[in-house]
């Protein structure tokens, strides 16, 4: 059985995991859905009473919105098997793992599967359509491919924080919320357009963590918008893949931290 | 042919030291002092196809940092280790689809899934054909009593069931070589009986060569002919158990119920207790023989019953070890 057949097994036992207890499922999906909502309605709220952020309506910060939160509700669907990844170390799970023959990075993320983010999924979904039919952006195959390629490079790239963070515990034994930052904070900061932020905060979330190239510059080449910071329609529609090299680059330091765990012992 | 090699392993971990109290921690943020701790300190043996051996020592002795080098987990600092051809921290993956592993204290198991699906998923996992699978399958239900079982999800079985269900789980790919790491820690008495028994099958039916981790002696009596003992990161003693008792010690045990408190004493016999009127006496059996003593005694007092014994295993290894000036139970 190939890797990947092998993950859709697992992710099924996982998915039959958690729907054994329905009503806490129903309840946690809710839940996101509530809050997710909440949170937007926040945004809707203060363009209301301040009008326009200099130069985007909210139709447009409702397609960033969108597009991050698809992105990341996904992200976290998938990396739920990475959360107590500091904890798997130290109770010495994780040598269970290298005692098999697949990679630890597989069975890690098909361990879990956190189904009840289809609320934050679906409120982001929302917000996106809400977006892109208030902008009346027509979706031909060229806009929808792009916007799945962003989507999918959203995704890769929060993945990769989630990787990154587990990594962090093969260095150290503290409990590090740094990640936590880059993740939710990621998502608050890509939902607005990178334009309004200052120079230093567009160059780290441009290069070093990416968030802009999976949110920013897609999204203004599927609004059609000319980007006041002066990047060409090409660079915006091939900015996605700079998620994926941030999750190969990420599962390059996991089998980094991995090494050096079977070196040194736990 | 030797199917496991090991020559002049070494591994050293260092220790970060903690300094006591509000300061230290403070200091500790900084530069950290770190002490070496020699787990292996140059060990050498090698392990035939089928053999059964007990590997034992006490906790901190290097014993699982063998087992761990030698399941691929972990790089030793030098030396050399190759199990069926191949060196388990090189190819990993590829190395550990070959060998099988239990840990007593931890389960290969998914807590939710029926021992049945658990089973399935490590065939999966372990790229057993269905074919293959369904003979490995077949064979070890019957043999573990698991048929009762097969449908019960995990967190419901208790300690025994469950290490009957690890060790089906960690042989559902056939491997030659399976590592049992503490197996009977924490069973009760049938459940142990019920593992020792399935490993000594294993063993001797379908060749399997098992390498034991234990502190029970009685899994080591029961089931090995050879016994490697490790201390302080060395090899003190490899060998059978007879070899181990001839090295430490040539005394037995002579135990006697007597009638009366009159003292028993014979110069060439060492008092070891006396409970009520049960005395146990240590003598060297080269010096003074064994039914001249008995005739002795006899003569003597009013003996009820008498019968002779080995030291057992537990003394034997302490001895070793107290003569190694390895701490025990440290």
């Amino acid at each position: 059985m190939n890797d990947l057949r092998l993950y859709l097994r697992m992710v099924g036992i996982a998915i039959r995991g958690s729907m054994q207890y329905r009503a806490s499922f129903l309840m946690m999906s809710l839940g996101q859905l509530g809050v997710t909502a909440i949170e937007f309605f926040g945004i809707w709220a203060l363009f209301d009473r301040f009008g326009r952020l200099p130069g985007w309506q909210l139709a447009e910060v409702a397609v960033f919105y969108g597009v991050v939160n698809v992105a990341f509700a996904f992200a976290d669907t998938l990396s739920r098997g990475f959360d107590l990844f500091g904890e798997d170390l130290k109770q010495g799970e994780f040598d269970r793992l290298l005692v098999r023959p697949r990679s630890p990075l597989l069975q890690l993320s098909g361990r879990r599967f956190a189904i009840h983010r289809v609320g934050r999924f679906a409120q982001g979904l929302a917000v996106l359509a809400f977006g892109l039919h208030a902008l009346d952006i027509t979706l031909g195959p060229a806009q929808i491919g792009l916007l799945l390629l962003t989507l999918a490079g959203g995704t890769a790239l929060f993945l990769g924080l989630v990787i990154l963070q587990a990594t962090l515990a093969f260095f150290s034994t503290e409990s590090l919320e740094v990640m936590n930052t880059m993740t939710y904070g990621g998502v608050q900061t890509a939902q607005y357009p990178l334009a309004i932020y200052r120079e230093s905060f567009r160059r780290f979330f441009t290069f070093v963590v990416p968030l802009a190239g999976v949110a920013y510059f897609p999204v203004l080449a599927l609004m059609g918008r000319s980007d006041p910071l002066g990047s060409t329609l090409w660079m915006q529609a091939l900015a996605p893949l700079s998620g994926f090299a941030f999750l190969a680059l990420a599962c390059g330091a996991f089998a980094l931290g991995t090494r050096r765990y079977t070196s040194a012992g736990s | 042919m030797a199917q496991i090699v090991v020559e002049e392993l070494r591994k050293t971990f260092h220790i970060a030291r903690r300094r006591p109290g509000f300061l230290g921690a403070l200091r500790g943020l900084g530069r950290r002092e770190h002490d070496p701790l020699h787990a292996l300190d140059g060990i050498s043996f090698e392990i035939g196809a089928g053999e059964l051996v007990g590997y034992i020592g006490p906790n901190g002795a290097g014993k699982s940092t063998t087992v761990k080098v030698l399941s691929g987990i972990l790089v030793p600092d030098s030396g050399r280790c190759e199990v069926l051809g191949l060196v388990p921290w090189k190819r990993r993956q590829e190395y550990v689809g070959r060998i099988g592993v239990v840990f007593g204290q931890r389960t290969q198991l998914w807590w939710d899934l029926p021992v049945v699906e658990s089973f399935e998923l490590l065939g999966d996992i372990y790229r057993v054909a269905p074919a293959e699978f369904r003979r490995a399958f077949d064979e070890l239900v019957p043999l573990l009593d698991l048929e009762p079982l097969l449908n019960t999800p995990v967190r419901q079985l208790s300690l025994g069931q469950r290490m009957r269900c690890d060790l089906a789980a960690a042989l559902l790919h056939a491997p030659p070589l399976l590592f049992l790491d503490e197996p009977t820690i924490g069973l009760d008495a049938p459940s142990k009986l019920a593992v020792r028994d399935f490993v000594k099958r294993l063993n001797r039916e379908r060749g399997t060569t098992v390498i034991l981790t234990t502190h029970d002696m009685d899994d080591i009596e029961s089931l090995c002919e050879r016994v490697m003992v490790i201390g302080q990161g060395r090899i003190l003693c490899d060998g059978s158990l007879g070899e181990l008792r001839a090295r430490v010690t040539g005394e037995r045990r002579l135990i006697i119920d007597v009638d009366g408190d009159a003292p028993l004493e014979d110069p060439d016999a060492r008092l070891i207790r006396r409970e009520g009127h049960r005395v146990t006496l240590a003598f060297d059996p080269d010096r003074v023989a064994t039914a001249d003593l008995i005739g002795r005694i006899a003569r003597s007092h009013e003996v009820r019953d008498l019968f002779v014994e080995n030291p057992p295993i537990e003394e034997v290894i302490s001895q070793l070890y107290r003569s190694h000036g390895t701490e025990v139970g440290a």
